[in-house]
């Protein structure tokens, strides 16, 4: 348990998917103009982060591991990611129509999001096991959740200050990106083995 | 008449004529993918602390894309349209494995050091925003050098900032590659020995220390926030209203 909340709490300030890797810009830049929309995609980045991280992690150990055909591992990642995110699409649509149309447009869009593969594969290189690679996923999703709730609110308030027209949108975006980033480096102080179950270099 | 007159120049149009230089020179600042399109920020910038890496980085994307665009075009006539992202991927994939495992063979420290930012050109919006805009819709050959436009673009950027970053971060340049040098500061090394005096010569700034700010990743979205800021200083027409 220590391991796991260790592990989350690593994955969700320490080493955060958007601001130390840099995992989901595109969206992260383009959906993060109001916080409403930026919830949605946050959400949907959780759950299916938190879904295709454990099946990809069977899946590679259990047949492309077992069998020997690593070098198969992005078209089969890709392609779990992408049937997963069709499956998580069509569970939703049914079981709550009102988080559907919330998530709407943002659920197909998430294939091609750079963070859920990007985990798949940190999972893969860092050698996590089942437990570890289910609280990385959580935790990646709830730090990209957090960082674009974040920069949505302060580009909402931006709107009404006076940037250098060079700079308006896309190059504030930017900036406010690494400072955000410079922020949450101060959170490389926390010391995980207060947790419990440290486990170093990894 | 009007047709046939249309035909006749489509034969006769040269593989490089204007319309197709503009093809590959336009993405490379006017139309970037990075600062003016907004696609594939993600995956690469964290390659950029080095510029031989980056330069490595932009090579790969600069194949995919030229052949997925290939590919993508060839077979456009034939791709139902339900299925067509799933196939757009599938072509990607195999394209990035290829790249993934020649790099393996051929250089494996930038392999270690590239990680799993190889594999992350999948998901390069870049490589599907062009497959969905441009090689869904047009002849293979304009498509191809659409792909090494975009694919050039993007590698551009990233060699700049890795200039940058490598530059004040490191105060080397190309360190790893076969022409490694050492420019100004103390040159802390990836994987070149600086312990050896004199190896380089005597370098005329060695009062500099290296900026550990510049080693960070979010140095990146400085140095690319300063040339948006520069890009759009002299266009003004591709300032965004929002």
């Amino acid at each position: 348990m220590g391991d796991f909340i260790n592990i989350f709490i690593k994955s969700a300030f320490i080493e955060n998917m958007i601001l130390a890797y840099f995992l989901g810009m595109c969206s992260f830049l383009a959906v993060s103009k109001s916080v409403q929309t930026a919830f949605g995609l946050g959400l949907a980045v959780i759950f299916v982060l938190g879904i295709t991280m454990p099946i990809n992690w069977l899946i590679n150990e259990f047949l492309l591991v077992n069998f020997e055909v690593e070098f198969l591992r992005f078209i089969v990642f890709i392609a779990v990611i992408a049937s997963m995110v069709q499956l998580v699409e069509m569970v939703v649509e049914k079981v709550s129509p009102s988080l559907y149309a919330a998530l709407g447009i943002f659920l197909p869009l998430i294939t091609v999001n750079c963070a859920i593969l990007g985990g798949s594969l940190f999972m893969v290189s860092r050698e996590y096991n089942l437990t570890e690679s289910i609280a990385f996923g959580l935790g990646g999703g709830f730090g990209w959740f957090l960082a674009i709730i974040a920069i949505a609110a302060i580009r909402e308030r931006l709107r009404y200050s006076a940037v250098p027209p060079a700079l308006r949108g896309l190059g504030m975006a930017f900036l406010l990106t690494g400072l955000m980033g410079l922020a949450f480096l101060s959170l490389s102080g926390i010391d995980p083995a207060v947790f419990g179950g440290y486990t170093p270099s990894k | 008449m009007a047709t046939t007159t249309e035909t006749k120049i489509a034969e006769k149009e040269p593989w490089f004529s204007k319309k197709e230089r503009v093809l590959m020179t336009d993405p490379l600042l006017d139309n970037n993918p990075i600062t003016i399109q907004v696609l594939g920020v993600c995956s690469a910038l964290a390659v950029t602390s080095l510029v031989y890496p980056s330069f490595v980085m932009a090579i790969a994307v600069v194949f995919v894309c030229a052949f997925a665009n290939l590919f993508t075009s060839l077979l456009r006539n034939t791709i139902p349209k339900a299925v067509r992202l799933i196939v757009q991927l599938v072509i990607i994939a195999t394209l990035v494995t290829l790249v993934n495992e020649a790099l393996k063979a051929i250089n494996y420290p930038v392999y270690k050091q590239l990680s799993v930012y190889i594999g992350l050109i999948i998901t390069n919006c870049i490589v599907m925003g062009r497959l969905e805009a441009f090689a869904m819709a047009n002849k293979p050959w304009r498509s191809f050098l659409d792909g090494i436009g975009n694919g050039l673009g993007y590698g551009l950027i990233l060699i700049v900032v890795g200039f940058f970053r490598e530059l004040f971060g490191k105060g080397t340049l190309l360190a790893g590659s076969p022409i490694p040098m050492f420019i100004i500061g103390a040159g802390e090394d990836y994987w070149i020995d600086t312990t050896t005096p004199g190896q380089w010569g005597n370098t005329l700034f060695w009062w500099y220390a290296n900026n550990n700010l510049m080693v960070m990743s979010v140095a990146a979205m400085f140095v690319i926030a300063v040339m948006i800021w520069w890009q759009r200083s002299r266009n003004p027409k591709l300032v965004d209203i929002s």
